[in-house]
């Protein structure tokens, strides 16, 4: 589903991922660890395709196309989702009325009818119990006043209804605790499904005690530095990062 | 053919009343004197009163200044260059047809969804379309009159109904209020006069577009509406789709009048010419509008969208006389291009527990300067008035400009006065968040400032929010580079 092959980036001219690597098959999910400042938010933009990342070296595949050369909302439309980390609040635009524009712009692209109010309606409400995002907040600005869970629930009911094919969580679990932490997981694990990949950015290895993931990669100085299954997660925590970035300074 | 001939008679019938009188020439040369005001009196053959109305308010404006305080910067005005007089434009005079009107403008004519036959109608191409609305308004009229409503221009309602016009012209916006009200005062063309009857609701929205001889109202514009008591008005002004007008300097007035339980909502849509895209040539729209709720609980509401003219310079003001009366201000302000604002409200509170509300919403985008100017006084005698002000700014792009000067004067220790102001600029993560959600960056920033207006379009005549709405996105396609 996803190749991204010897990935180069500068952002204010300072090389930040250098030569990074990852292939993500369908419906797999992986996870990508590391310390501060090793590049993980940067990936997740990159692939989202946010100004200000200067791509310098390398490709990125994503079902078959070149992600590259796509605008941010034609990545959107052929089926990548960015949960953002911190997702910014629109004041004064109805938070239903973003959702049915949002899901009505990538339907569009997609040569799919829209839906109407009604049928828009039914299916957020659905959706929105999915998240246990309170009904109210539907009805509010876009994220304005939004407590950090209830913005993060926000973000995992987007993804419900874009029902993307590639999903991004980008540092989902700073900010919540843990009951918080615990629904949007359960959120994200109800749409795992094999037709769905998951990239979880993340610095804690207890995210992945409530999503799963098939893959784990530990990212630093802007490289995928080793990759393995879940016990790689458990030794992280274990011994932190510092054993890994000694071993590759040694290589 | 009959229709022809209705036609014909139709439009000679507007003529008898009183348009067109002996002189010959259509349109005065450049010029103002005390001449020229009794050439403008002599065509529309008013009575002497309304001479002496004019000529004294021109000798008053002699001893005048241009005022120069506001945050907006133009040419110096020649007010010797001006022509003060041109008729009404007859048939032929326009464009033969749509071929030949600015490809853009009728472009943006589609844009908004502007039915063929109105487009040759705001384009002046003079055709059968006219005869359309002509019987449109007629039966407009017909129901006005059923209900008392006086609906008509302000030369008619000279020789119709002289006491009214004598009794409250000139009552809210005296001539010697300001240099442009004096101005119009002396030289104003014409406008709309509108008179409801004591407890008569106004049984439709009243709009100047469908006032017969609407056309060529010109540049001294003069808007007189009085509701009665326990009446109710809402007037439409202007039209979104785009104005173009080869006189720069509008100096309209509009004087509104709410007695004792009455209540008049006027609304405003702007889109005059705001000039090319180094800002040359547009319209300077220099108003002066202000109601008096003459009476105890009257209600005053004004809402507008400026989104035209080069430069915007008005207050939409309240005078709360009466007790318990309302005042309100809804005001939604674009600048692009090189375009300014100075707008805002003032709130004279006299009356006990008058209350108003302001809420201003400005936006700047590309090269725009956009000021907020407000008073809010509360009199010595205003006991627990209340204003609430909010007065919000949003910026796109980063070579705009927003400025806020609020005036608050308090002389009641029981009156309250609360005032909010933000100022927001669209953010790079807002339209990145937006496109990441498969929104187009146009689409991102028409929600973002749909959503920051939706207050004050909330307060429009449905069909005119709609049409505000779309205006809007149009005025700021391609605003973010």
């Amino acid at each position: 589903m996803l190749t991204i092959k010897n990935l180069h980036v500068n952002v204010d001219g300072k090389e930040i991922l250098r030569g990074l690597d990852l292939e993500i098959g369908t419906g797999e999910v992986h996870a990508i660890m590391g310390p501060n400042g090793s590049g993980k938010s940067t990936l997740s933009y990159v692939l989202a395709g946010r100004d200000g990342y200067e791509v310098t070296e390398g490709e990125v595949i994503f079902a078959g196309k070149n992600l590259l050369e796509m605008e941010p909302e034609e990545r959107a439309w052929a089926g990548i989702f960015l949960a953002m980390q911190y997702p910014v609040e629109l004041p004064g635009v109805n938070n239903m009325s973003f959702l049915r524009e949002s899901v009505n712009a990538v339907r569009r692209a997609r040569g799919e009818e829209e839906l109407d109010a009604i049928a828009f309606m039914k299916l957020v409400r659905e959706r929105a119990e999915l998240v246990k995002l309170p009904e109210k907040l539907l009805k509010r600005s876009v994220n304005a006043g939004f407590s950090g869970g209830e913005k993060k629930r926000n973000e995992i009911l987007q993804m419900a209804l874009l029902e993307p094919k590639l999903t991004i969580l980008d540092e989902i679990d700073s900010g919540l605790d843990i009951d918080a932490l615990r629904t949007v997981a359960e959120g994200v694990n109800a749409l795992r499904s094999p037709e769905r990949s998951f990239l979880m950015i993340t610095h804690y290895q207890r995210l992945l005690d409530y999503i799963e993931p098939d893959h784990i990669h530990v990212l630093a100085h802007g490289r995928i530095v080793r990759s393995g299954g879940k016990e790689l997660a458990l030794e992280l925590e274990e011994k932190g990062y510092g054993w890994i970035l000694e071993e590759e300074a040694a290589a | 053919m009959s229709t022809q001939r209705e036609l014909d008679d139709l439009v000679k019938a507007g003529y008898e009343h009183g348009f067109v009188t002996e002189v010959e020439s259509e349109t005065l040369p450049p010029g103002l004197n005390e001449d020229t005001i009794r050439f403008i009196s002599a065509k529309k053959n008013e009575p002497e009163w309304m001479l002496e109305y004019r000529l004294k308010a021109y000798r008053h404006w002699l001893t005048l200044e241009e005022p120069d305080w506001a945050h907006l910067q133009h040419d110096p005005i020649d007010y010797q260059a001006i022509s003060y007089y041109s008729a009404p434009k007859k048939a032929g005079d326009g464009p033969k047809s749509l071929d030949e009107v600015d490809p853009e403008l009728i472009e943006t004519y589609n844009k908004l969804g502007i039915p063929l036959e109105e487009q040759k109608a705001l384009a002046g191409v003079a055709v059968d379309a006219v005869f359309d609305s002509v019987s449109v308004a007629t039966t407009f009229r017909e129901e006005l009159a059923k209900a008392g409503v006086i609906f008509c221009s302000i030369s008619e309602a000279v020789h119709e109904y002289p006491e009214l016009v004598k009794k409250y012209l000139g009552s809210v916006v005296p001539h010697t209020d300001n240099f442009f009200a004096c101005l119009n005062a002396a030289v104003f063309s014409d406008g709309t006069f509108v008179y409801i009857p004591e407890g008569v609701r106004c049984p439709m929205e009243l709009s100047t577009y469908f006032r017969i001889n609407e056309a060529k109202t010109g540049q001294f514009e003069r808007t007189l509406i009085v509701a009665d008591k326990g009446a109710y008005v809402s007037y439409l002004e202007g039209c979104t789709a785009p104005m173009r007008d080869e006189n720069q300097l509008h100096a309209a007035v509009v004087e509104l009048i709410a007695l004792e339980d009455a209540k008049i909502k006027y609304s405003t849509v702007q889109n005059w010419y705001p000039g090319d895209e180094k800002g040359r040539g547009g319209i300077y729209n220099f108003v002066t509008k202000r109601g008096d709720c003459r009476g105890d609980r009257s209600h005053i509401s004004w809402t507008q969208v400026e989104t035209g003219s080069a430069i915007t310079w008005k207050y939409p003001s309240c005078i709360l006389s009466g007790d318990d009366s309302v005042g309100e201000f809804y005001s939604v302000a674009v600048t692009r291009g090189y375009q300014q604002a100075d707008t805002g409200t003032k709130m004279y509170h006299i009356g006990r527990n008058t209350r108003s509300t302001i809420v201003s919403k400005g936006i700047s985008a590309a090269h725009g300067q956009n000021a907020y100017r407000g008073l809010v006084r509360m009199g010595p005698k205003a006991e627990n008035a209340r204003n609430h002000t909010q007065c919000d700014s949003l910026l796109i792009g980063d070579q705009c400009g927003a400025h806020t000067f609020p005036y608050i004067e308090v002389r009641n220790p029981t009156a309250k006065v609360e005032h909010e102001a933000t100022t927001s600029k669209i953010s790079e993560d807002q339209l990145f968040y937006c496109r990441q959600r498969g929104l187009s960056e146009e689409d991102a920033v028409s929600m973002i400032v749909n959503g920051f207006c939706k207050e004050v379009f909330n307060e429009l005549p449905m069909e005119f929010a709609v049409e505000a709405r779309k205006l809007l996105n149009i005025t700021l396609e391609g605003a973010v580079g």
